[in-house]
């Protein structure tokens, strides 16, 4: 379970969170939806305790992150899976090499055993074939699969989704989605994605929350967050131009 | 009253950025002593900072000496002293200009590359994605580093060494006329193994300079492509700077 409880994060002076409370249950998966540049991303990098918080607290599974040092939280580290925005591919690694890195670290699996595991990985992300590429010989959408497969390949217990779909084709993009959707049923991880592609994840998660100037403005299931029509959580599904928010 | 704020804020950030230089060292000596080494990387990095710096290491130690014969010949010369060219050659080049030279020569091309390449990581969210694998980036990007560069530094300082004493060799014996047995005899009488010690530990100590600086600003590099930049420049400049002086003081201590 993640709970993140008042949570408030300045950057050289600029309030970017001000006092942001989530839950996703166990099992449960959320959509965080919001502009560009809002603070989505520093709030998924708080949940990894990647970012300290000037105030508040981020729990996992009742375990505040932030009071974890040394081994406690490698140990709590070992739950997460993370997907970021860029891939963040080892550039020096093959795809293959990328994939198996976790599992060759963390695991005692053998080298046979961690092959089939990777080759299993890239076959459902349809890179097969491509496992001796580098990363810089990929297409976006290809470094966004690979990427997606090595946050998968530890079975992680809680995902984190950092826009995984920005920048791709509609196809590619939905093939994703519907991944996450399959993984999360398969592995039952609770997960929060980060996405401008709100319609699309209606269908996968149980929550959608909207940050609006550093605050949750909305929260609540898909259907129930339409329900409640909020002025700003309208513009954005709309894409209005005009509306509550100039967003030029 | 304005410039007394300026020079305390100055001041106050400056020594938050040495204790951030302070605490990344610490932290790096503490992980190498209680982790296991990861040998593989090690040997990597020992090919990258060592293996590939040899080249111009001992272009620049054969120049050095040369040079060195030419001036000192003509130095001595002026009281008679050309006898004592393989001598002044030697220690010069064993305790001081081997280890200098060489390391200014390696962070140049090696030390300015592990700034950018880990740099380009941190910025690209690959150090970020090591950490939320659970495995500590300085076992892995830093600590590989600093074994390879204290390992590699007195090896290619050596180096630099023994070819800068054959070029002066070569200017000294082959182009000045002075005897072979001069030049080597009187190197024996004077040369101590005291200095070439002198001279190894200044090389460990500059690789232990060049690998921390250059991982630091690596790991603390910001913005995009300028902030690669920014970090390599200052990485060189902090580095080269730092030898001179610790050259100084390490130095002076066993003067």
């Amino acid at each position: 379970m993640i709970e993140i409880k008042n949570l408030y994060k300045n950057f050289n002076g600029t309030p970017v969170l001000k006092g942001i409370n989530l839950n996703v249950p166990n099992g449960g998966l959320l959509a965080l939806i919001g502009r560009s540049g809002i603070g989505k991303s520093v709030l998924l990098k708080h949940v990894v305790g990647l970012i300290k918080p000037d105030q508040g607290t981020v729990l996992i599974n009742g375990v505040d992150i932030n009071d974890l040092r040394g081994k406690q939280l490698v140990e709590i580290r070992k739950q997460f899976g993370f997907l970021f925005q860029g891939g963040a591919l080892f550039d020096s690694f093959t795809v293959y090499d990328n994939v198996s890195f976790p599992l060759r670290e963390k695991t005692k699996l053998r080298e046979s055993q961690i092959r089939e595991r990777v080759l299993h990985e890239l076959e459902h992300m349809g890179l097969k074939n491509d496992g001796h590429k580098y990363p810089a010989e990929l297409s976006g959408g290809m470094r966004k699969r690979a990427a997606l497969a090595r946050a998968l390949a530890m079975d992680p217990s809680i995902m984190l989704f950092d826009e995984p779909t920005t920048g791709l084709d509609p196809i590619i993009g939905q093939t994703i989605l519907d991944y996450i959707q399959q993984c999360h049923q398969r592995l039952k991880f609770t997960g929060i994605i980060v996405t401008h592609e709100v319609t699309k994840v209606f269908n996968i998660v149980q929550q959608i929350a909207m940050i609006h100037s550093g605050e949750i403005i909305a929260q609540g299931s898909p259907e129930g967050i339409q329900a409640q029509h909020n002025p700003i959580f309208d513009q954005f599904v709309r894409g209005d131009t005009t509306g509550p928010v100039q967003y030029i | 009253m304005n410039w007394i704020r300026t020079l305390g804020r100055y001041t106050l950030t400056g020594l938050q950025q040495l204790g951030r230089y302070g605490l990344f060292l610490f932290t790096t000596l503490i992980w190498t002593f209680s982790s296991p080494l990861k040998v593989g990387r090690v040997i990597e990095q020992m090919s990258f900072i060592g293996v590939k710096s040899t080249l111009i290491v001992m272009l620049t130690g054969a120049f050095t000496g040369m040079v060195l014969g030419l001036q000192g010949f003509y130095a001595l010369s002026k009281f008679g002293g050309e006898s004592m060219l393989g001598p002044t050659v030697a220690l010069s080049l064993v305790r001081e200009i081997g280890p200098v030279i060489s390391a200014l020569m390696i962070t140049g091309r090696a030390g300015s590359a592990l700034t950018s390449e880990i740099g380009i990581m941190r910025i690209t969210e690959q150090i970020d994605a090591l950490e939320v694998m659970a495995l500590n980036p300085y076992r892995y990007l830093v600590i590989p580093n600093v074994v390879a560069a204290v390992l590699s530094f007195p090896l290619l300082g050596a180096m630099f060494d023994v070819l800068g004493i054959w070029g002066g060799y070569v200017v000294g014996v082959k182009l000045l006329g002075l005897s072979s047995g001069t030049y080597f005899g009187e190197m024996t009488v004077y040369l101590s193994s005291k200095d070439v010690f002198h001279g190894i530990y200044k090389s460990l100590s500059f690789g232990l300079i060049v690998a921390w600086i250059c991982c630091y600003k690596g790991f603390t590099t910001e913005f995009g492509a300028k902030g690669v930049s920014k970090a390599t420049t200052q990485a060189v400049v902090i580095c080269s700077v730092l030898i001179l002086v610790w050259d100084y003081f390490i130095t002076s201590v066993s003067f």
